[in-house]
């Protein structure tokens, strides 16, 4: 209680305020002491992410002269391929597939990145291709199979994660769709990478050919049950203006790109384009390719996504494949030893299921002799 | 100073001279009648297309006769390669021209395509041996003949910017000594000009190390040879083709409508088909049709005869009759034919009639077999019911006996004294057995040990008695 004599108006007036001060300061103070303090996480997720630095591999996968190198180039402004020995008609005959892979480390707004990327040259090159995605998908299989390793170890410190996040795949422009070395490379590694499907050197098309072909693309994709990567729904709280955005980006896929790294003068303005006695393309230019979308999706939005299908699903289904083959392998072999503790599997052992079909069925054949023959007696004796 | 003498040696008789005329004879219309026979007769020509399904084939041949040939879609699923041969009737001015355009559907889709290249040079190859076959026929009428042998091939080579493919390579190797080979470079509109030049360098290149021999525009003839020369060194021509018109300026030309800019199929700048199409339809059509007659086609004619075992000159020297050899040949081609028919005739007797005593035997083996089993079966059939038949009669005689005995109870106390002690062994046994059990001992008893009595009076009264003494419970023996 503050007792004082008011001998003065302002004095009263200052003392009022001094009460309201304090009053509301009891009120305003409950708030206060509600505020909790987790809404910087994402602050610090940000700040920890930046110092650890990203790593991202990228496949790309596709006949030669697709334009892969110069789309990769392209896409992070860099040269990767500086020295290249390309090959003649005439030692492609018989190619094997490579995997050539190039590791940069770039930089941007003090955000570092790893970049891989995984080039297989000699892909649909030689005369007989029959399974020529074989190096591929072991190359994939061998990343996953270090990867488990390495998360079983004792030592988990530092573990590199040289599996593949993604891989666009480079459908000639030339034809009517799919051919059937398209279709078995995809079936081949749709379940253990994200596939981007791309319509590569794609200004040979009008607008019109794009669309039919992208069309007939879309068609032959879901006819053969390929499984590409699907963007994922966005939320239903976003606004009117990304769900467009969102539903143009799944409508233009399989992307059609142009790569160029010659910049060239178009408008009165220095663009990336192909420059040809009838017109420049411009790279970027959203109504000449789909480049930007590409982009876009890949490095600005779906980066991070791409990792977590990869993390999630890929990854977790090799693991799972690995460690049923492992235990019934074990289970047969009567081994004791194994760095990877057993789980009780649902399954019963498939041998013996097996066996019981089996003797059912012989059991079955006999009862069915037997009554034949009772009848066959039966008939004798009448 | 060495200077060289000539010596031309002419046979006495023949002397050529040349001497000048007094007046117009009308000799100098000898092309000219050879023009209006030929036109009257009409010419042909056939085009076969070579390339991946889908890189402009069937549009190019559109652009270049300025007309629509009808064409469906090909599906990049064939199982093979297979030739596709379309006939057309065309006029222009008062010259027929019976056009034939070969395409080859699903070359370059499959997965393993070592064999790509067989069905084309089977096309080519037929095509040789039916004009073969017509020349060789006793009553022939060539000039009516529809000459079916290809006079060019169109080899459409992908616009990669790099190289050829491998499939390129081989296939053309393959097709070079049959037919006249003309390099596209096909949807040449994705190639810049730089791109351009350095990739028709290096395709000329590999085709030469390779020892590739494609089609060389004659330059020997005074009036052509300069465009030809030049025309030689635009090898391989980048085409594109289309049936669209697009305004440009104030005129409609055939054109692609690009968002950048509009490629004009008869611009010379933006392509080569202007060039392409100078060279293969307006200078060198009737040098190309010459090639293949002359060339290629009597190639494969020498090739044949000579497997055939033809030679030009008998083992005597002397130039023998093609007739009187072809009909050697033959006979003895038939006889060779009738020989192995007849052992193919004998050994399908002799294998049927192998089958027939196989399958007899078999068949006797298995009715014999089956008969066995069933009388096995039989058998065992009869022993089970004789088996049954036998219990029953047991259970029978059992249940008779007992009813018997209950029945005469009250006789069986004066007999009692002898079976005591069997009776008294069997009651502590079953002081608290259930009727069962005790019927079974008794069963037991009863099967096991033979009765000392010697009527069955007797031994129904022994029985009765250990049923006397055994406790017995109302509701059944078993």
């Amino acid at each position: 209680m503050i007792q004082r004599k008011v001998t003065d108006f302002y004095e009263c007036e200052a003392v009022t305020r001094e009460h309201l001060a304090i009053l509301s300061q009891l009120f305003f103070r409950l708030p206060e002491k509600q505020y909790v303090g987790f809404a910087t996480l994402p602050n610090q997720v940000h700040r920890k992410s930046v110092k650890k630095g990203f790593d991202f591999t990228l496949m790309v996968a596709g006949e030669s002269g697709m334009g892969k190198s110069t789309l990769v180039n392209s896409l992070f402004l860099t040269d990767l391929y500086k020295d290249r020995k390309l090959l003649n008609a005439e030692e492609r005959i018989n190619q094997t597939v490579e995997i050539i892979k190039h590791t940069v480390d770039i930089e941007e707004k003090g955000v570092k990145l790893k970049l891989t990327i995984v080039d297989t040259p000699g892909f649909g090159d030689a005369v007989n291709n029959n399974e020529c995605w074989k190096p591929i998908t072991d190359y994939i299989d061998q990343q996953f199979e270090q990867y488990f390793r390495d998360e079983s170890g004792l030592n988990r410190k530092n573990i590199q994660d040289n599996r593949v996040h993604c891989c666009l795949y480079f459908i000639p422009p030339f034809g009517h769709g799919l051919r059937p070395v398209d279709v078995e490379f995809m079936k081949a590694l749709h379940e253990k990478v994200n596939i981007i499907p791309l319509i590569a050197k794609a200004d040979c098309l009008t607008p019109n050919e794009i669309k039919k072909l992208k069309d007939r693309i879309r068609e032959e994709i879901d006819k053969f049950g390929i499984k590409v990567y699907q963007f994922p729904e966005c939320d239903s709280d976003e606004d009117e203006e990304f769900k467009q955005l969102d539903k143009e980006l799944k409508e233009c896929t399989p992307f059609a790109v142009i790569g160029s790294n010659t910049v060239v003068e178009a408008r009165g303005q220095r663009v990336r384009g192909r420059l040809y006695p009838w017109g420049i393309v411009e790279v970027e230019n959203q109504s000449h390719c789909d480049f930007v979308k590409l982009r876009n999706m890949l490095i600005r939005s779906h980066m991070h996504d791409l990792k977590d299908v990869t993390c999630d699903v890929h990854y977790e289904n090799y693991r799972a494949q690995c460690i049923q083959e492992m235990t019934s392998k074990l289970a047969q072999d009567n081994r004791m030893e194994s760095p990877i503790p057993i789980l009780p599997l649902s399954t019963p052992d498939v041998e013996t299921e097996k066996l019981i079909k089996m003797k059912d069925e012989e059991l079955k054949r006999m009862q069915e002799m037997l009554n034949k023959m009772q009848q066959q007696m039966h008939d004798k004796d009448q | 100073m060495l200077v060289g003498f000539v010596f031309v040696c002419v046979p006495q008789n023949e002397e050529k001279r040349n001497l000048s005329l007094g007046g117009h004879v009308g000799f100098d219309s000898l092309p000219d009648q050879l023009v209006s026979k030929s036109v009257t007769q009409g010419f042909c020509f056939n085009i076969l297309c070579v390339g991946e399904t889908g890189i402009g084939k069937s549009t190019l041949m559109n652009t270049l006769f300025n007309t629509m040939f009808e064409n469906e879609e090909a599906s990049h699923y064939q199982n093979g390669v297979y030739l596709r041969p379309r006939t057309y009737d065309l006029q222009e001015s008062n010259v027929h021209l019976k056009l034939t355009i070969v395409d080859t559907v699903g070359f370059g889709d499959q997965i393993n395509k070592e064999d790509s290249y067989k069905p084309i040079v089977d096309y080519i190859d037929t095509q040789f041996e039916n004009y073969l076959q017509e020349e060789l026929k006793i009553k022939r009428s060539l000039f009516n003949y529809h000459d079916t042998r290809i006079h060019i091939c169109l080899y459409f080579i992908a616009p990669t910017g790099h190289s050829l493919k491998s499939l390129d390579l081989v296939t053309m190797k393959k097709l070079d000594s049959k037919v006249n080979i003309i390099p596209i470079i096909a949807k040449a509109d994705t190639i810049s000009k730089s791109e351009l030049h350095k990739f028709k360098i290096k395709i000329m290149s590999e085709l030469v190390s390779n020892g590739v021999q494609i089609y060389q525009f004659p330059t020997d003839d005074e009036a052509v040879s300069e465009i030809n020369a030049s025309m030689n060194a635009h090898l391989p021509f980048a085409v594109v083709g289309s049936v669209e018109e697009v305004k440009v300026g104030n005129k409609t030309v055939r054109a692609r409508q690009y968002p950048w800019g509009v490629v004009q199929v008869e611009n010379e700048s933006h392509c080569d088909f202007v060039k392409l199409r100078e060279m293969l339809i307006r200078v060198n059509m009737e040098d190309l049709r010459e090639q293949t007659h002359a060339r290629h086609y009597e190639l494969y004619r020498r090739c044949k005869l000579e497997e055939m075992g033809f030679k030009d000159t008998d083992p005597d020297s002397q130039p023998f009759s093609l007739q009187e050899t072809y009909e050697a040949k033959r006979k003895e081609f038939l006889g060779d034919l009738q020989r192995k028919e007849e052992e193919m005739r004998q050994m399908f007797v002799n294998k049927v009639k192998e089958t027939e005593a196989e399958l007899k035997e078999k068949r006797e083996r298995s009715l014999h077999d089956k008969f066995e089993q069933l009388k096995r079966m039989h058998q065992e059939e009869k022993r089970k019911v004789e088996e049954k038949r036998r219990d029953l009669e047991e259970e029978m005689n059992a249940f008779n006996r007992k009813k018997v005995a209950a029945e005469t109870l009250s006789l069986s106390q004066p007999l009692k004294k002898d079976k005591d002690k069997k009776n008294r062994s069997v009651k502590t046994e079953n002081q608290s057995a259930v009727s069962a059990s005790s019927s079974k001992v008794m069963m037991a008893k009863a099967n096991v040990e033979p009765l000392n009595c010697q009527s069955w009076w007797q031994a129904i009264q022994c029985c009765t008695c250990l049923v006397h003494n055994a406790a017995w419970k109302p509701g059944g023996l078993f």
